[in-house]
């Protein structure tokens, strides 16, 4: 990825796509969907991504990739929002996945649609509020890993874009597999959650300290937590440290705190317990 | 080879000997047996595409983009409701140039569910930027389908042609077929097709003047396609002594009165045709091939046009390309909507009833 983009600075939905892409190599062709890192690029005829880049439609991430892959030897990658992946594109990724398509999925999740300005998707959490959910989204956080898992892929992850070290290592190992692979990969955005721009890796890592975001990997159908998690498991910080910190959470109840943590809590042991 | 093929079975054996890298496609009736034919080819080694019976047809166009942004020659098939659910790829694949081919197989649409034939499929994608065929015998199927590589394949034109035949009345009849048995094609060669070794970037971000450029750019290839698809018959006449023609004449020369149709129903008209000029009425046929781009349409005499299709409020869609080609009035008659039957008696009928001017839907009105 070249210098100087049109995204928002803190972004860490670009920066998670420059150590992808560090990872993936110059071997590689990138299929992006519409979204925050479709439309940060760049304008035509300049791009700011120096592998070839394949733009598709918001639900064609996974099917495209299939046309691609069977076309060539290069790394397949998709990076997809999380509303290309859990919402609209779920149905293609799906089948996708189903096949083991020969490609590595990364949907970086900002957990709203970004590019549209903040409107809810399947993966925005209980409470947080966006332009259509002005409220406070009534609903939990789709599961899209367990979804993907279901597939029993040759490998899936989840990373943050705050523990760069851990993405680059998750893209490396995922790229030595044949066949599907997925990593999640949390990238906190100070535009739709509300927090001030320079608090991005601050916020990234305080996801993982409070236990709202997990790290850890599925190797061949064994679940390993990942180090930054694994040694913070039985002392978080407390949630409300993470929500006070973005806007999209003011005023949530003191209700909608607690059914957060007890749906954050079942995620967790069911994990560890796996 | 010679042989006795179904409407589908044609298009299978061309795929076939077009040899396609690349194919996906997912099932619907009448077009199943497209697909199905196609992975018995595959499974039996004489296919060497790959073949992904992808989860829905948004798919199949989207993985037919994906291999064809790599260059790569692909093919898909899909009738009715799943060419509508393509819609948003099936613009993907002309404004990024694509030269796939796809077979449609003419179905109504719901509600409430019809399988049988209806234009109305194809006609409502017109403006989709795909270069759309209609035929109206098996061999034609077969032969159009490799016209089609040739078409859409040529440096001048690179946009996806859609060969539309309709459902059941010619995908499942049986009628002799010639196969030629071996490509005639060249390899494509896809400028923009992406490369590792030199990398760029296809479909990003655009300006309003760019975007503006890259559509007039596509514009033009579609007019140029013309003179390709005029090309691409005098070569396949060569080969095979068979003649297609943007509009297919029938006792037209002569003619006072011209019944403009296209697939299954102008072959019915011919017959009607027949019948008419013995009774001393000087009819021809005007069967309309070549949709999009919409072909020169220049005949004397007064003008019938069936459609078997429609616009609602607007009426039949042939009728309005016919009258805004030719500027002259037109007796439109819709007819066969959902695969109502029509004989050549109906169309003999249709023209003694006809009038200057006007609009019928047939056994309706
Ligand atoms: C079929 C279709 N529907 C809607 C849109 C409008 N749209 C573009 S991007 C987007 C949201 C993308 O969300 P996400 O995948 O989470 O990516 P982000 O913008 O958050 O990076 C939407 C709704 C579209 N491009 N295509
Ligand atoms: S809205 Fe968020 S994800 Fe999108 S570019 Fe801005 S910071 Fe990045
Ligand atoms: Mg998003």
């Amino acid at each position: 990825m070249l210098r100087g983009n049109s995204a928002c600075p803190g972004c860490q939905a670009n920066l998670a796509l420059r150590h992808v892409l560090r990872a993936c190599g110059a071997d590689t062709i990138l299929i992006l969907t519409p979204g925050c890192s479709a439309a940060c690029q760049g304008i035509y005829p300049d791009t700011c991504i120096n592998v070839p880049v394949l733009n598709t439609a918001f639900a064609a991430g996974a099917s495209t990739a299939i046309g691609v892959a069977a076309s060539t030897d290069s790394n397949v990658v998709v990076y997809a929002g999380d509303g290309a992946t859990a919402d609209i594109g779920l149905a293609s990724l799906s089948f996708a996945l189903e096949y083991n398509t020969d490609f590595l999925y990364i949907c970086y999740d900002n957990e709203a649609y970004g590019n549209t300005g903040a409107q809810r998707s399947g993966t925005t959490p209980y409470g947080a509020r966006t332009t259509t959910t002005p409220g406070g989204k009534r609903q939990h956080k789709k599961d899209i890993d367990s979804i993907v898992c279901a597939h029993q892929i040759p490998y899936m992850a989840t990373a943050a874009a705050a523990y760069p070290d851990d993405l680059y290592r998750k893209v490396k190992k995922a790229l030595s597999y044949k066949g599907s692979k997925f990593i999640h990969v949390l990238t906190p955005c100070p535009t739709l959650w509300g927090f001030p721009q320079e608090k991005s890796a601050y916020i990234g890592k305080l996801a993982i300290k409070t236990g709202a975001w997990v790290l850890y990997e599925k190797d061949s159908g064994k679940i390993s937590i990942s180090l930054w998690s694994k040694n913070i498991l039985d002392k978080y910080l407390p949630l409300e440290d993470y929500l006070k910190a973005q806007s999209r959470f003011s005023g949530i109840s003191d209700k909608d705190i607690l059914e957060l943590k007890r749906n954050m809590n079942e995620s967790v042991k069911r994990l560890v317990q796996e | 080879m010679k042989l006795i093929a179904t409407g589908n079975e044609a298009v299978a054996y061309a795929v076939l000997d077009a040899s396609p890298d690349f194919i996906a496609a997912y099932p619907i009736t009448p077009q199943t047996t497209i697909v199905e034919a196609l992975a018995k080819f595959k499974e039996s080694g004489k296919l060497k595409a790959t073949y992904i019976p992808v989860e829905s047809e948004h798919s199949a166009l989207s993985a037919c983009i994906g291999a064809g942004s790599m260059g790569k020659r692909t093919f898909t098939a899909t009738s009715s409701q799943g060419l509508l659910y393509m819609a948003e790829m099936l613009h993907w694949a002309s404004n990024a140039r694509l030269p796939i081919v796809m077979a449609n197989v003419n179905r109504a649409l719901a509600p409430g569910w019809n399988l049988w034939a209806d234009l109305s499929d194809s006609l409502s994608q017109r403006d989709a930027g795909w270069l759309q065929l209609y035929v109206s015998t098996v061999q034609e199927a077969y032969d159009t389908i490799l016209m089609a590589y040739r078409i859409s394949e040529d440096p001048n034109v690179l946009l996806p042609v859609m060969v539309n035949l309709e459902g059941f009345v010619l995908s499942h009849s049986a009628q002799p077929l010639e196969t030629l048995e071996g490509c005639y094609l060249e390899p494509l060669d896809l400028p923009h097709r992406l490369d590792t070794g030199t990398p760029h970037t296809l479909g990003n971000v655009a300006s309003p003047n760019d975007y503006f450029k890259l559509r007039r750019d596509a514009e033009n290839a579609a007019r140029k396609s013309a003179k390709v698809t005029r090309k691409a018959e005098k070569e396949l006449f060569e080969l095979t002594g068979r003649a297609y023609r943007p509009v297919m004449e029938y006792r037209c020369d002569d003619a006072d009165v011209i019944i403009a149709a296209m697939g299954v129903f102008a072959r019915e008209a011919e017959a009607a045709c027949d019948i008419l000029r013995d009774k001393g009425v000087k009819v021809g046929v005007a069967r309309v091939r070549q949709f999009r781009p919409f072909p020169e349409f220049d005949f004397d005499g007064r003008l019938i046009v069936i459609d078997r299709d429609y616009s609602y409020g607007c009426g039949g869609i042939l009728a309005q390309e016919i009258r805004a080609r030719t500027g002259k009035p037109v007796y439109s008659v819709i007819a066969g909507l959902g695969g109502q039957d029509m004989t050549y008696k109906d169309f003999v009928k249709i023209v003694i009833e006809s009038r200057e001017e006007g609009e019928r839907w047939w056994g309706i009105d």
